[in-house]
Formats: C-alpha cells, sequence, structure tokens
C-alpha cells in the first residue's frame, strides 16, 4: 500500500493557500487582483472539502457535488466581477480599489 | 254635478293657473294670460251657477249649500274644511265673479300685450316705452310691453283663489287662510315693480299694517275656538244657542261679553285688512301697485274681504243687540270708527292730486260707510253697499288706469316729462277717451250717490235712512256730511280730469284704450247703474215696488228682521232729501269750482281752506306721526337695546369672554405641557437618531478593502470568543 499523503497536508496546504488569497484580497490595490485573491480563497476552501471528503465521508459524493457548486457560484463571481470591474474602468478610468468609494457615508 | 261638488270647485281654477303659468309658461305672454283668464273665466261660471242656483232655493239662510271634510284631528273632533254658499256668500261671490274676470280681461291691455319690447325696460320696473323706426323723425315713443307680464297673471290669479278660498270657505279657519294669502299676494303685487323704493316701502307698510291687525283677528279666532270648540259658521255664528251663551258671560275685559270681545278682536282684523282709522295708512300707498292691483285689492278682493267677514261675524258683534234698543259696545266701537273713518278720509281726499290717491282715500271712507252701517245694525244696507261699492269702485280704478294710460300715451308721443297720473296735468279728456269718460262718469256718479239711475245712490240712502230711522243721529250727520265731500271730491276729479281744456301737451294727445281694456269697463259700467235695482226699498217715494226688493228679502233672511225696516218705511222724507241734496249739491259744487281751472293754477281749494289745506295735503301728518311714534322708536330700540346692548354687549361679551378663557386656557397648555413634553419627545428622538447617524457614518469610508478588514476582525473576535467560550464551557 503506497503511502497516503496525511490529511494534515492537506489542510496546511488549505491554510496557507487561504492565507495567501486572504492577504491578496486585502493588500492589492488593484481590484481585478482582489478578485484574485477571493479566487483563491474559495479554492482554498474547495481543497479543504475535498480532503475532509476523502479523508473522511469517501463513501459517497457529496464533497464532489460542493465543490462543484462552489466552482459555478466561484465563476459567476468572477463574471460578475470582471464586468462591474470593467464597467468601472471605463467610466472612472481606474481599477484602484481605494479610488472606488462613491459609497463614502 | 251637485252644486255643493261644484263650489269646491270655484276657488280651483286661479290656483293651478298659477300653478301653471309659474312652472311652465312664464316665457309665454300670450299663454299665461290666456291660462289666467279662461281660469278666472271657469270660476265665473262656476260661481255664476252657484249664485242662480243659490237664488232660486227657498230657504236658503236656514239650510245653505254645504259640504265638509274632517282635516286636522283634535283631541276631542276634528278641524274641518268645507265651503259653503248661504245668501251673504252668494252675493259676494257673484261680484268677486265678475270684478275678477273684468279685472283679469283688462289687464292684458293694461299690461300692453302685443306692444314692442321697450328699449330701456328692466324687470321690476314699469316699462319705460319703446322708441319705434317710423316714429324716429318725430323722437316719438309707444308704450311698451310689460317686462314680467306673465309674473303678474300668475300672481293676480293665486290673489283670486284666495278671495274665492275665503268667500266659499264655511268656517273661519279656512277663511283666514285665504285671508292671509291675499295679504301675502297684496304684498308681491303692491311691490309688483320692485325696482322701485316707493313700492318696496308700500308692499312692507301693507304688509305689516295688516298684519297688526291680523295678530288680533287671530286672538279672536282662537278665543272663539277655545269657547265653543268649533270654527265653522254652521256651529258658531248661525247657532242661536252659542251666541247667546257667549253674550251671557262676561269676559272681565273693558265690561264685554265674551261674544262681544271675540267681535271685536275679529274686527281689529277687519280694520286692518279694510284699512279703517288707524291702520288706514297702507291703502294710498298701495297705488305704487300696477292699476289692475288697486282695484283688485279694492274692489274685488283685500278691503271687500275685511268687511265680508264684519258682515260675518255681525251675530258676535251685536250679540245680545235686539233692534231698537241699546247698541252693544262693539257695536259702538264699529259705528264709531266706521264713520270717523268715513269722514276723515273723505276730508283727505279732498286734496289729492293723484288721480289713483283720490280713489284710494274714496275707498277707505266708503268701507267706512259700511262699517258704520253694520255698527248701527244695518246689515243689509252694509252688505248691498258692499256689493255695489265693489262694482263701482272696481270701474273707477281701471278708469283712472285708462285714463293714466291715455296720457301715457300722450306723455310718450311729446316727450314731455309731466306726472301722467297728477289730475291737474289733465283736462279735456272727453273729447279723447269718450268710452273712459262715460264709464267713469257713470261710475263717479255712483260713488257720489247720484239719484235713481245709480247704483251707490240706493245703498247710500239705505244707509241713511237706516241712521235716520234708528236715531243714530250723530252717525247720520257725519255720514251724511262724508256723503257730500264724496260728491264733491268726485266732481272735482270729473271735472280736472275729463272737462275743460288740456292743461299739458301730454293731456292733449291722449287716446283712448285698447278695446281689450274698455270693454270691462263698459261691462262694470252697466253694473254700477243696474246692481242697484235689486235693492229699491218698497216704501221709496214714486219707485218703490216696481222691482221687488230682491236683495233686503235675500240678504236679510240671514238675520233677525231689523226694525226700523218694515215698520218707518214709508216715515220721514228727511234722509232721502238729505241724500238728495248732498249728491247733487255736492257733485254740483265740486263741478263750480273747478271748471275754470287752467294750466299751472293752484288748487282753488287752497284759498278757501286756508290752514286747513296743507293738514289734509299731508294726511293730518298721520304717516309722519307713526314715523315718530312707532317706527322710528322701533328702530331705535333695534338698534340701541337689540343692537349695540343685547347683541353687541351681552352675547357679543359673553362669546368674547369665552373665546378668551379658552385661548388662555390653550396658551397654558402650550407653554407646560405641549412644548416641553410632547415636542420634546419627539425632538429627543429625532435629534437621537440624528447622533447616532453622525456617529455610524464615519465607518462607512466607502473603501472595500477597509470593510473587508473590519470583516476580518470580527470573524477573529467572534471565533475568539467562541473558542473561549467551547474552551471554558468545557472546563
Amino acid at each position: 500500500m503506497i503511502q497516503q499523503i496525511p490529511l494534515s497536508w492537506y489542510l496546511i496546504f488549505a491554510a496557507m493557500l487561504f492565507c495567501v488569497g486572504l492577504f491578496g484580497a486585502l493588500a492589492r490595490k488593484n481590484a481585478i487582483a482582489i478578485l484574485m485573491g477571493i479566487e483563491l480563497m474559495l479554492n482554498a476552501v474547495n481543497v479543504n472539502i475535498l480532503a475532509f471528503w476523502r479523508f473522511l465521508y469517501s463513501d459517497g459524493v457529496g464533497g464532489m457535488v460542493f465543490v462543484a457548486v462552489v466552482f459555478a457560484a466561484a465563476a459567476a463571481e468572477a463574471a460578475v466581477g470582471l464586468a462591474l470591474i470593467i464597467s468601472i474602468y471605463r467610466r472612472r478610468n481606474t481599477v484602484v480599489a481605494d479610488d472606488i468609494d462613491l459609497m463614502k457615508g | 254635478m251637485s252644486t255643493e261638488m261644484l263650489i269646491w270647485l270655484i276657488p280651483l281654477p286661479p290656483l293651478l293657473a298659477f300653478a301653471l303659468i309659474v312652472l311652465f309658461t312664464y316665457k309665454k305672454h300670450a299663454l299665461s294670460h290666456w291660462i289666467a283668464v279662461s281660469a278666472a273665466g271657469l270660476s265665473w261660471l262656476g260661481s255664476m251657477v252657484v249664485f242662480f242656483s243659490a237664488a232660486g232655493k227657498e230657504g236658503l239662510s236656514h239650510e245653505p249649500f254645504r259640504s265638509f271634510i274632517n282635516w286636522l284631528p283634535t283631541q276631542r273632533n276634528f278641524l274641518q274644511i268645507g265651503v259653503q254658499i248661504d245668501p251673504l256668500s252668494a252675493v259676494m261671490v257673484f261680484f268677486v265673479a265678475w270684478t275678477v274676470l273684468m279685472i283679469f280681461i283688462y289687464s292684458i291691455g293694461y299690461h300692453n300685450y302685443g306692444q314692442p319690447k321697450g328699449t330701456a325696460d328692466h324687470p321690476g320696473l314699469p316699462p319705460h316705452g319703446a322708441a319705434l323706426k317710423k316714429h324716429k323723425e318725430t323722437g316719438g315713443m309707444v308704450p311698451s310691453v310689460e317686462p314680467m307680464y306673465a309674473r303678474f297673471f300668475a300672481l293676480i290669479s293665486l290673489f283670486a283663489f284666495a278671495m274665492f278660498t275665503l268667500v266659499v270657505s264655511d268656517n273661519l279657519l279656512t277663511l283666514y287662510i285665504g285671508w292671509e294669502l291675499m295679504g301675502f299676494c297684496s304684498y308681491f303685487l303692491i311691490g309688483f315693480w320692485y325696482a322701485k323704493p316707493s313700492a318696496r316701502d308700500a308692499a312692507v307698510k301693507a304688509f305689516l299694517t295688516t298684519r297688526v291687525g291680523d295678530v288680533f283677528m287671530l286672538l279672536g279666532l282662537v278665543l272663539l275656538y277655545s269657547q265653543t270648540g268649533s270654527l265653522s259658521y254652521a256651529d258658531t255664528l248661525a247657532n242661536p244657542v252659542v251666541i247667546e251663551e257667549l253674550a251671557k258671560h262676561s269676559s272681565g275685559i273693558l265690561g264685554l261679553s265674551i261674544a262681544g270681545l271675540i267681535g271685536l278682536l275679529i274686527f281689529i282684523g277687519v280694520i286692518g285688512k279694510s284699512a279703517q282709522f288707524p291702520l288706514h295708512v297702507w291703502l294710498p300707498d298701495a297705488m305704487e301697485g300696477p292699476t289692475p292691483v288697486s282695484a283688485m285689492i279694492h274692489a274685488a278682493t283685500m278691503v271687500s274681504a275685511g268687511v265680508y267677514l264684519a258682515i260675518r261675524v255681525f251675530p258676535l258683534i251685536s250679540a245680545g243687540w235686539e233692534p231698537g234698543h241699546a247698541l252693544t259696545p262693539t257695536m259702538v266701537v264699529l259705528a264709531s270708527i266706521g264713520a270717523f273713518t268715513a269722514l276723515f278720509a273723505a276730508t283727505i281726499a279732498l286734496a289729492q292730486n293723484d288721480i289713483k290717491r283720490v280713489l284710494a282715500y274714496s275707498t277707505i271712507s266708503q268701507l267706512g260707510y259700511m262699517i258704520a252701517a253694520l255698527g248701527i245694525g244695518a246689515y243689509v244696507a252694509a252688505t248691498f253697499h258692499l256689493v255695489m261699492h265693489a262694482f263701482f269702485k272696481a270701474l273707477l280704478f281701471l278708469g283712472s288706469g285708462s285714463v293714466i294710460h291715455g296720457v301715457e300715451h300722450g306723455v310718450y308721443h311729446t316727450g314731455e316729462h309731466v306726472d301722467p297720473q297728477n289730475m291737474f296735468n289733465m283736462g279735456g279728456l272727453r273729447k279723447k277717451m269718450p268710452v273712459t269718460f262715460w264709464t267713469f262718469l257713470l261710475g263717479g256718479l255712483a260713488l257720489s250717490g247720484f239719484p235713481l239711475v245709480t247704483a251707490g245712490f240706493w245703498s247710500k240712502d239705505e244707509i241713511l235712512s237706516y241712521a235716520f230711522k234708528g236715531d243714530y243721529f250723530i252717525v247720520f250727520v257725519v255720514l251724511a256730511v262724508a256723503a257730500l265731500l264724496t260728491a264733491f271730491y268726485t266732481a272735482r276729479q270729473i271735472t280736472l280730469t275729463f272737462l275743460g281744456e288740456a292743461r299739458t301737451k301730454a293731456s292733449s294727445h291722449a287716446v283712448e284704450s285698447v278695446k281689450v281694456m274698455i270693454i270691462p269697463l263698459i261691462i262694470l259700467a252697466v253694473f254700477a247703474v243696474t246692481a242697484g235695482w235689486s235693492g229699491i226699498p218698497q216704501g221709496f217715494p214714486l219707485f218703490g215696488g216696481i222691482l221687488p226688493n230682491w236683495f233686503e228679502e235675500f240678504v236679510g233672511s240671514m238675520v233677525k228682521e231689523s226694525a226700523p225696516h218694515g215698520a218707518g218705511e214709508s216715515g220721514s222724507l228727511v234722509p232721502l232729501l238729505t241724500s238728495l241734496v248732498v249728491s247733487l249739491g255736492g257733485l254740483a259744487l265740486g263741478w263750480w269750482v273747478y271748471k275754470d281751472v287752467r294750466a299751472g293754477m293752484n288748487d282753488p281749494l287752497e284759498r278757501v281752506l286756508g290752514r286747513f289745506y296743507p293738514l289734509i295735503k299731508n294726511k293730518y301728518y298721520i304717516d309722519e306721526f307713526y314715523q315718530a311714534a312707532f317706527i322710528k322708536p322701533a328702530i331705535w330700540i333695534a338698534d340701541k337695546v337689540a343692537y349695540q346692548f343685547l347683541d353687541k354687549f351681552l352675547i357679543d361679551g359673553f362669546l368674547h369672554a369665552v373665546a378668551k378663557g379658552t385661548w388662555r386656557l390653550g396658551v397654558i397648555f402650550r407653554n407646560f405641557f405641549d412644548i416641553p413634553v410632547v415636542n420634546g419627545t419627539g425632538d429627543a428622538i429625532g435629534k437621537g437618531t440624528q447622533g447616532l447617524g453622525d456617529v455610524l457614518r464615519k465607518m462607512q469610508t466607502g473603501k472595500i478593502q477597509q470593510y473587508m478588514i473590519l470583516s476580518l476582525l470580527v470573524v477573529i473576535l467572534v471565533g475568539v470568543l467562541f473558542y473561549l467560550y467551547f474552551l471554558l464551557g468545557r472546563v
């Protein structure tokens, strides 16, 4: 039997991927980069879901279904987000997140 | 159809005509007068049928035509309305129907039917005349049609309805309804030209003056009802038991019996309606209305109704009196007021220059005659004079309207501005207006009692002879003097109007009136002559007995036969000679004094009477006296007491105090409750919300990454809390 990669490795990898995504989302000025950070965090979640499913509940397909749903949501989110950013760019000629503060109270 | 049924129908056509004209045909002149005249014609027809069947019935006074229905339930029985024709109402209905019909027909011409519309005419003002194209070069005008033509016919129809109702009524209640309706109609018709202030004032004056009498009359009716429980003639006036009972008991007022008191109260109503002193002031002013209205008021309706009522309640007035004995106090009141009014009004008539005003005062005077006759018990003579007077006074008024019309025509033609009613602006009209002249002459002779040929002679002579034979010497003398004055002012009127030469250009251009006006004059003139032949006393020298004294027999059956008649028929010739002398003498004197009056001359009487002349010219200053004694104080009370004190001071003061108190209370509530508590709470909630918002808006930076950091921090915080909770929870 081949030595399996233990669950904790997957989790650590997912946590690291999440932190990279979080950092990107919080620290980057470019709105597209923020979107990319969010994609990373979603994928970290996916990794987590798949890992838990493979190690704990491998007899069903629930984990894969969830991941597929997350992918769909992520794709939709990316499509809407990019469209919004393009629209903002056309109007205000910027993609810097801090400059887009129309909702300031 | 039974006679009773027919009597019910007599008053209805004019009422229907009134409704039709007012509701539907008021814009159509011809249709309106056709409706009114045919309604009057129907009533006339019914009246004639009823009159002749009444005249042909034996014992009518004991078994009158009567029919009644229950109307208003009272506690014990019903107030009834009904109709009744007895000899008295039969002769009433006869002359009312004739005069009403004549006046209706005459009105068509009087209101210039068929003439063009006036150029400057205005509803509420008499027509001013219309300029015609073909007359343009002379600047002449022709009379123009009355702007409110249909309205006139509607109102006189209602007037006629009221009079017919009053006459055919079988009780005092419906009589009173007709009575008051006439007051209402006279108000509207006297004020027919309501845009003239004088007409308005006259209308109010007529209404209020007659109202003074009506209040007392109503009191009399109430007293009668409370004593007998009925108002119908059959149960009260024609019931000797009831009358005797009422005559026996003293009323405790002025020593009158109850019957006497009721009679007196009702008689005060008569004073108002029939314009007796001191309530006579409205009648001359009523001349402000159109002339057919004057004829209506003076002959067919109003004043005749007053005397009719007095005759009707004669059993009450004379209760306890036997012919030949002392008069009852109420009869003394009637005799003195009547005789005084007869003389008093005759003197005023001497100095009036307005052709209609002379006739107005002569009406008052003649009504005084009737009342005086009634006061001395001459029941039949009073009724006779009432009927005769209605005919010749209607004739005289319509004649005077015709004269005014003719002179107005002259005024239009010449453009001369003279008063077409002033007799001093007339003269010589006999050639211009022959029919009017001859009919007016007959009417005037009847009024002055021209012997033998006129109706007025027979009726007046009967009153005088009754007064003489009954030894009412003062009444006899006063009435004889009044008759002399009557003849004098009638001669003055005829002489000034028709004889001599024209005193103005307008008068010389007068023309005869249209046929529709003079035909009624001719018919009434026939009555003014022949009506008197129905009542020639049997004992009259030469002529007595040629014709039966129908009137005496017919109406006389209403009362117990009175002593002076019959007994003293062939007695003294003094009253006959007196009436001959006063009437012929007065006429001759009047003619002689006025035959030479030229244009611009003063009234010859002015010189003769000296200081007395202004007094009668100004009607003894009675209007001025009433103005000072009643109207001014009434206005003063209204202003000072009612307005200034009651209204301004008491009521307004109270209201203002209430208002001020409420205002103060309001201020207190506002300052101590509304502003601090209610407003304070509201404001605090608003301010608090705003402050909170100010704090919270600082968080709303609009920068997405700051939100995310915040969310992260919250997530971490919540995570730590959860962690600590589970950690501690497990411990």
